[in-house]
């Protein structure tokens, strides 16, 4: 199958290797990768801060650039959310409705992809680490994606995968939130990285790179020693 | 920022810090949602059940200037007088001229958020009459002097401990620490103000136009005896209370209970169709019912977030809502807390004032998913920010848009600036989290991610 890949603007700049895994594990199961090099951010942050007329001329590029794909795939489940839910709220009653419903019907979230589009769960992969998953809000209420990204992990050889307590409660990032309140961001940011401590897992994985970057952040900042790590880089791992 | 803005940010960065509330405040709502489930499970399909509220919610919105003259003709023809108060300031008229008129002294009040919306209790005191809030909570904040934490739950940020010492304070009663004895002293005190009480104010939890008659909840008994007891009785509420049908509430008081509370049905679930009636033994010789507006028709004229009127107020989005668990109910400043507080308020009381509290929100969703009458919560903080931002943009948020859209819609910009940035990092390191860098609201309790020496662009070039 011909895969068209949309890397948003932050995997692209911050976490290549994200992107690199997903190319890696989709190109091994035998799908060609169309990679739309002009693409770069898919508008979120512009539609989350009411700048709907901003968001609507990054959107357009987006949706023109993609509506000949046969599938797309996106590394995040708050990106995929924005093209598959927040688009069509973003175009109602313009005459782009169409363009962006057609483009939403085909667009997977990457761990959708496998497990629903493909029927794939077990990629062969090796990870020996305890893990807690954490559900990227977007990804698990937008998009129903809470036992997808699961099935993936449990057949992953040597990782224990270890439920957090309120594994469904959000990280705090919320896009410009985490930097307009910064103090409610941050207080519910130490609560998760609390739940998944109390694990004992090693890892924090996601399939939305936006949570780890801002539970590294704070992980980093007081020295602690867990880690996080991007579903697709677990499941590329052999 | 308005004033308003800035208080919410000032104590919501003090009420974050403050550990021991916040993990008392999720110690009981992770116990509420415990019991919740339990009882979510005694319903068929929840799922199901919350499609049916919402569109029974959907008719009782969509034609309330129907439903509601058919609630107001039932309750007249049995000699309830009905008001209408298109705003606070003539609700609380019309609840004074009656208090007035039938030369009251005293007045007890069971849980009547509408009161809470319109300052009631200011109002009356100042006009020399004596007002006491019979709910144990509401009780509590009024000696504190405060506004409820929480519209469901008013007293839930108190530990045992302080209320004890308000009530020795405040009543000269023993200090205790047994949750029962302190139940007992505010019964002691309120028994006696049912019976001195000329006046009992209560809300309403549904308005059921088919009968003419109010439908109100709770577990202590509390309001029966407001409703009951007193002369005169006045009940205020919202206009969106209105449900069509009397075997409504055969949905929507399980449903309230077990979203608001954790409970199957609450204790008392009481109707009042009106006055005393020829030969009937008790009841009030007068009833009153106030339906307020207060810009709820301005809800109604809003297409798009019309269904925030479907509300049935039971608590639900703020016991889940991460944001309410860290700031806590006082931070909002509004008379409803929480999700929908966010959404409402600005409608109520001015969008430029309270958009705030749509920005206030990491968008997670967890609301509109507990929300029992599915009202879209969080795409309507968004639609809150979009209005706010289209009526009176700010010019540095225009700014950046206007540059972000540049940036991402051309590539080459784009590629210039990741190279740019690539140069300029390492120059962080110096003003990394001190008060010189420019992204402080992030580095202050976070380390920026670092720019990857290969960016996924750079290595699908050098691929080809
Ligand atoms: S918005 Fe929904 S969840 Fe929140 S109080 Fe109203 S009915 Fe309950």
């Amino acid at each position: 199958m011909k895969v068209t890949l949309f890397i948003p603007c932050f995997i692209d700049l911050c976490y290549p290797s994200v992107g690199m895994s997903i190319v890696q594990i989709l190109e091994r199961l035998g799908h060609t990768i169309d990679y739309p090099e002009e693409l770069t951010c898919c508008g979120q942050p512009a539609f989350n801060s009411g700048c709907w007329d901003e968001a609507r001329d990054v959107a357009v590029r987006v949706v023109e650039r993609l509506k000949d794909a046969e599938t797309i795939v996106i590394a995040s489940g708050s990106c995929g959310a924005m093209l598959k839910v927040f688009y069509i709220e973003l175009f109602q009653g313009t005459a782009y409705e169409q363009k962006v419903q057609s483009v939403a019907n085909k667009t997977f979230e990457f761990s959708d992809f496998l497990v629903t589009k493909l029927g794939v769960t077990d990629l062969g992969a090796r990870f020996p680490a305890r893990v807690t998953f954490h559900d990227g809000c977007h990804g698990l209420r937008e998009l129903n994606l809470k036992e997808q990204p699961r099935t993936l992990l449990s057949h992953v050889r040597d990782l224990e995968l270890l439920e957090m307590p309120e594994a469904e409660t959000c990280c705090g990032f919320g896009g410009t939130f985490a930097t307009k309140f910064p103090m409610i961001s941050t207080a519910m940011g130490d609560g998760k990285c609390a739940s998944a401590q109390e694990t004992s897992a090693e890892y924090i994985v996601s399939n939305d790179s936006s949570c780890l970057m801002h539970l590294q952040g704070l992980l980093d900042r007081q020295g602690k020693p867990l880690k996080t790590i991007h579903l697709a880089e677990v499941l590329a791992n052999s | 920022m308005t004033t308003h803005a800035q208080q919410f940010s000032s104590d919501a960065d003090r009420t974050t810090r403050d550990l021991e509330q916040r993990a008392q405040i999720q110690s009981a709502l992770r116990s509420y949602e415990v019991a919740r489930d339990a009882h979510k499970s005694a319903f068929q399909d929840w799922e199901a059940a919350r499609q049916t509220a919402a569109e029974i919610k959907w008719d009782a919105v969509n034609h309330l200037d129907q439903y509601l003259s058919e609630f107001a003709e039932k309750l007249q023809a049995r000699g309830t007088q009905v008001h209408w108060a298109s705003n606070a300031q003539q609700a609380r008229d019309i609840i004074l001229n009656i208090i007035r008129a039938n030369n009251a002294r005293s007045i007890i009040k069971s849980k009547v958020m509408t009161g809470e919306e319109i300052h009631i209790n200011e109002a009356l005191e100042k006009a020399g009459f004596e007002v006491v809030e019979s709910d144990l909570g509401e009780f509590i904040v009024q000696l504190r002097r405060e506004a409820p934490y929480h519209f469901v739950f008013p007293a839930m940020h108190l530990k045992r401990g302080e209320i004890s010492e308000l009530f020795s304070r405040e009543l000269g009663t023993a200090p205790t620490d047994d949750p029962e004895e302190l139940t007992m002293i505010a019964r002691r005190v309120l028994r006696e103000k049912y019976i001195t009480a000329d006046v009992g104010i209560s809300g309403a939890n549904f308005a059921i136009a088919e009968t003419g008659m109010i439908s109100i909840t709770e577990n202590e008994g509390n309001a029966r005896l407001t409703c009951a007891l007193p002369r005169v009785h006045i009940a205020l509420l919202g206009i969106e209370k209105v449900l069509p049908k009397l075997r409504d509430l055969a949905l929507f008081l399980p449903m309230l209970a077990t979203a608001g509370a954790g409970q199957a049905l609450t204790c008392y679930n009481s109707l009042y169709g009106g006055p005393r009636q020829p030969g009937e033994s008790d009841g009030p010789e007068e009833f009153h019912v106030v339906l307020l507006d207060n810009n709820r028709t301005h809800l109604l004229a809003d297409k798009e977030q019309r269904d925030a009127l479907h509300c049935i107020r039971c608590g639900a989005c703020l016991n889940v809502c991460p944001i309410y668990r860290n700031v806590g109910g006082h931070t909002y400043g509004t008379t409803y807390q929480g999700p929908i507080g966010s959404v409402i308020t600005p409608h109520l009381r001015g969008l430029q004032d309270w958009k705030h509290l749509s920005n206030a929100s990491s968008l997670c969703g967890a609301c509109t998913q507990a929300c029992p009458v599915k009202i879209d919560l969080h795409h309507h903080l968004l639609q809150n920010r979009r209005n706010a931002f289209t009526e009176n943009p700010a010019w540095r948020e225009k700014l950046t848009f206007k540059l972000f859209r540049l940036v991402m819609n051309q590539p080459r910009v784009y590629l210039f600036c990741v190279k740019l940035s690539r140069l300029i990092q390492p120059l962080h390191r110096f003003v990394d989290g001190t008060r010189l860098d420019p992204a402080l609201g992030w580095t202050k309790t976070r380390k920026l991610p670092k720019i990857a020496p290969q960016t996924f662009k750079e290595f699908w070039q050098n691929r080809k």
